[in-house]
């Protein structure tokens, strides 16, 4: 304790003890345990490089030729001073007949012409071919979030969008490996990025993607993300198919941190291409703040010189925007604009956008989702630089923002906005049926290749048919036996010493019958041959075309033009597994009524194990034999204990169970209860001329001896009327059919005969929830709604009815 | 000189693209080098880049045309060579001497400037 507060101490001590903290409110307390209160937050930093748009010590764009036209200033550094990144993108990176043309253009002027559809984007390309980085950026900043969407739609290099995934687990189990890779593809992912939590597993874990990339569909691409000899060495013997960790910074020290120089990595592009394989360069902004490289200056001003850089050394692509940095990024003011931002910038340069979403960047799924939604809406040529296709755990590149866990969410966000996220809607049975055959193709090839220990004979763990089984239904690597990690290291040490290949992988799948597969394989080796994939932007679809900025140009120039989804994969889009149809839900219903039902009865089917009411044997049971008989037309009772239940056209007719899942034999028996303890009786009508519970409420009352009535939707929905009240204005509701209990019905039972017998009960109160409720119902309301109005018949007479078990 | 893509394309081997088959591969009768680019191949990719308007893929494509011809431990030795603090002056001039030898002289270009301004830079080693 320092003097002073000593001191203060005391003195709090003379006045009579301690002060107390005030209470802190509990609307603050409650929001600091939001998620997003476990995310850091920094104030602007300039001298540290902790701001993403226009530090104060980003320099002023400017060029100048000599008069050769080579470039000797740019932005701000004469060339005798040009660093690394200055003196590389100078020689190569700018193109001289443009640069002062672009970089004379007003910066608003220059940033409409990004924007506007109607300046066609081979214009734009041309223009910023000519523009010094710092030019880029300061023109870049001006677009506010809407701007840079409409950009990137009109800016990026393949008109179809395409998505990579990252295909990982903790255990370098390569019948996983395998498994998981063919799930991305049957998914629609169209490049597979593998790492290793071990680097020695490497030549394995390549092998294991490779054979799975290539079961179900052709073409996917496949990369191996490992220490740079390692990784060139793995692409040359065709076990892997493109490359991505290529780092650029846009500081000389970080870069020379980084144990590189432009020069290293401009040949090292060469080097792959050289060998056939697709590659791209990463960077992305944070990376020189993160590494306290960055001279002061802003993330955005150092990513322009990334970009600028990548496309200087001739790599088609870059990979930025919410890679490793992201969350550097994202700490700062306008950090998600400025990610976004850097995908633009990509894309201007004329290249490949592996759009980031890499990096999980958020602990709150409402910001994490909030980054990743304006490049979804705006498309990409990769929507993710790895979406992580398992689950969380599994990520060996630490978690991405979208992961296995959010398939379905990503699924239902394609539907919702009707755009084209890459991804397609699988079933169940599909997923295991491409599990089962990579599993198994896999272990084949590892046997047929002597890298399985024990053969078939006596298999090591992780090597047997049994633990193909365990990986086809694992989750993730959490669910099964971890293989000899012994075992898998030799299978690495083995590819290496005996140069395992691409043929040798191909021969073997033909030899164990996977001849299907073993074509696959054969053609991503023919691919590199016919060199097509070294263009830019180039992918394979499903039917090995190449889709490139050659083949496939986006040709956006506003509404009505550019990529369209095409009618069958808007169908496909749609058809998300949990979408039903009014004839579902009437199979459901029917099924129910017989007392059959596989499992989950009458709410919604077993076959994908959705289901939101639970309806035991039991209820099924009974509900078998229940039938409403009808014992002709109502007249008006004279019993003044005679309370009448009017239930809905459809009740028992087409629908037999409530929205809470009870059949609706139970809930009619728990009123007819409810009324008997009062010492009532219940006559049970049908109101068939409507589908409005108040009338149907209001006829009953009309009906009953006592002048009080029940009203009951086949839905669950139920009231108590009275004669003469308007059909709106009855004495209590149950609205909230999926929360009514047989409790609840029982209750209202009792109380509608408190009301005959002249009481004034409590109303039985409505469940509350905090459930988004009709998000979970509406669509099945509808459903049931249309039901009841098809069975109703308009101006037919109330009908007696008499319960039959 | 450049070949026409697709079927007309041949591997660093010479087999044409059309007999890298199912049957060729499952006899054994095809090697690593058939499923090689060959540069050929590469230069008229970087003709299409810069037919493009992508000159710098275009070199780049024309520097990998020229690595065919290096065995792999070379290519990654140069790679070497280029990282910061690992060569001299000297070092990186008999690189380039040795790549315009191979017939490689955008290759040799690049380590040449390169040595000039890591020289500039501090990033050789004495």
């Amino acid at each position: 304790m320092t003097p002073e507060a000593d001191d203060a101490g005391s003195a709090a001590t003379d006045a009579g003890g301690p002060a107390e903290a005030p209470a802190r409110l509990g609307r603050f307390e409650a929001l600091d345990k939001r998620p997003v209160n476990l995310d850091g937050f920094a104030e602007r930093d300039d001298a540290a490089g902790l701001v993403a748009f226009a530090s104060a010590n980003d320099p002023e764009p400017s060029v100048a030729l000599d008069d050769q036209g080579r470039i000797i200033e740019l932005d701000g550094t004469p060339a005798a001073d040009f660093d690394l990144i200055d003196a590389f993108i100078a020689a190569r990176g700018i193109d001289a007949a443009v640069t002062e043309e672009a970089n004379a253009l007003d910066d608003v002027t220059f940033a409409r012409l990004i924007v506007d559809p109607g300046t066609p984007r081979a214009d734009v390309v041309r223009l910023a071919a000519g523009a010094t980085p710092e030019k880029l950026a300061r023109v870049v900043a001006l677009l506010r979030p809407v701007e840079l969407q409409m950009a990137v739609s009109k800016m990026r290099v393949r008109r179809t969008p395409s998505n990579q995934a990252h295909v990982t687990n903790r255990l370098d189990d390569p019948l996983l490996l395998a498994a998981d890779a063919a799930t991305a593809v049957a998914y629609g992912f169209r490049e597979v990025e593998t790492t290793v939590p071990v680097n020695a597993d490497a030549p394995s874990n390549a092998l294991a993607v490779l054979i799975g990339s290539q079961v179900g569909a052709a073409g996917a691409l496949t990369q191996c993300s490992v220490e740079e000899a390692l990784e060139l060495d793995l692409g040359l013997r065709g076990l892997t198919t493109y490359a991505e960790t290529v780092s650029l910074y846009g500081t000389e020290k970080a870069f020379v941190d980084g144990d590189d120089t432009p020069w290293s990595k401009a040949f090292l592009c060469s080097a792959y291409a050289s060998r056939g394989l697709k590659m791209r360069v990463t960077s992305g902004g944070g990376a020189e703040a993160l590494m306290g490289a960055a001279e002061g200056r802003s993330m955005f001003s150092l990513e322009s010189r990334c970009v600028a850089l990548a496309r200087a050394m001739g790599a088609q692509g870059v990979q930025n925007g919410g890679i490793d940095g992201a969350s550097v990024v994202g700490c700062v003011p306008d950090g998600m604009r400025e990610l976004l931002a850097e995908n633009l910038l990509v894309m201007l340069r004329d290249l490949e956008s592996c759009s980031g979403n890499d990096a999980l960047v958020s602990e709150s799924d409402m910001r994490r989702t909030a980054h990743t939604v304006p490049l979804f809406l705006a498309g990409s040529d990769f929507l993710f630089s790895g979406f992580g296709s398992i689950p969380r755990y599994d990520n060996m590149f630490g978690p991405s923002n979208f992961n296995a866990e959010d398939l379905d969410d990503y699924l239902v966000m394609q539907r919702d906005w009707g755009v084209d996220g890459a991804l397609r809607p699988v079933i169940e049975e599909r997923v295991r049926e491409v599990r089962e055959r990579a599993a198994s193709a896999c272990l084949a090839v590892y046997r047929e290749l002597g890298l399985a220990p024990g053969g078939t004979a006596s298999p090591t763990v992780g090597f047997s048919d049994a633990h193909v089984d365990e990986v086809v239904v694992a989750e993730g690597s959490k669910d099964i036996t971890p293989p000899d990690p012994q075992a898998v290291l030799a299978a690495s040490d083995a590819i290496t010493e005996r140069e395992l290949g691409i043929l040798d992988v191909v021969r073997a799948l033909w030899e164990t019958g996977y001849e299907e597969e073993a074509g696959r394989v054969l053609a991503m080796g023919r691919a590199r041959v016919a060199g097509d994939y070294l263009q830019t932007a180039a992918i394979f679809d499903e039917q090995m075309n190449c889709l490139s900025k050659i083949t496939d140009p986006n040709d956006y120039q506003g509404p009505g033009t550019g990529y369209e989804v095409p009618a069958a994969r808007r169908e496909e889009i749609a058809a998300i597994r949990q979408q039903r149809s009014r004839a579902d839900l009437l199979a459901r219903h029917a099924a129910g009524a017989q007392g059959v039902g596989a499992g989950g009865g009458a709410k919604h089917g077993a076959t994908d194990g959705i289901t939101h009411g639970a309806i035991s044997a039991d209820d099924r049971t009974s509900q078998a034999a229940f039938r409403l008989v009808e014992r002709g037309p109502s007249q008006t009772g004279d019993d003044p204990r005679e309370v009448c239940i009017g239930v809905s056209p459809a009740l028992a007719t087409k629908l037999w169970f409530t929205m809470s899942g009870l059949p609706v034999s139970g809930a009619l028996a728990q009123i007819v209860a409810g009324l008997e303890g009062e010492g009532c009786t219940a006559r049970i009508v049908r109101v068939p001329s409507t589908v409005d519970l108040g009338v149907i409420g209001l006829t009953a009352a009309e009906l009953a001896g006592s002048g009080v009535g029940v009203g009951l939707q086949a839905k669950g929905t139920a009231l108590i009327h009275r004669r003469g009240l308007a059909p709106l204005a009855c004495l209590e509701l149950l609205s909230i059919a999926p929360l009514l209990t047989a409790e609840m019905y029982r209750e209202l039972g009792a109380n509608a005969g408190r009301h005959a017998k002249g009481l004034r009960p409590a109303p039985v109160r409505n469940p509350y929830t905090e459930q988004a409720i009709e998000a979970r119902y509406h669509a099945e309301v509808v459903s049931l709604v249309a039901i009841e109005r098809g069975e109703s018949v308009p101006g037919a007479p109330p009908v007696d009815l008499e319960v039959q078990r | 000189m450049t070949p026409a893509p697709g079927p007309d394309a041949r591997a660093l081997s010479g087999r044409p693209i059309d007999e890298i088959t199912l049957a060729a591969a499952v006899r054994g009768d095809l090697s690593p080098a058939d499923l090689r680019v060959h540069p050929d191949v590469l230069r008229h990719q970087a003709e299409v880049a810069e037919a493009h308007g992508n000159p710098q893929l275009g070199e780049n494509l024309r520097r990998a045309a020229e690595l065919t011809a290096l065995p792999d431990d070379e290519v990654l030795a140069i790679y070497e060579a280029l990282r910061p603090g690992r060569s001299t002056l000297a070092g990186l001039e008999a690189i380039a001497s040795r790549l315009e030898a191979v017939s490689a002289p955008l290759c040799a270009a690049l380590v040449r400037e390169a040595a000039e301004v890591y020289d500039r830079r501090g990033l050789l080693t004495a």
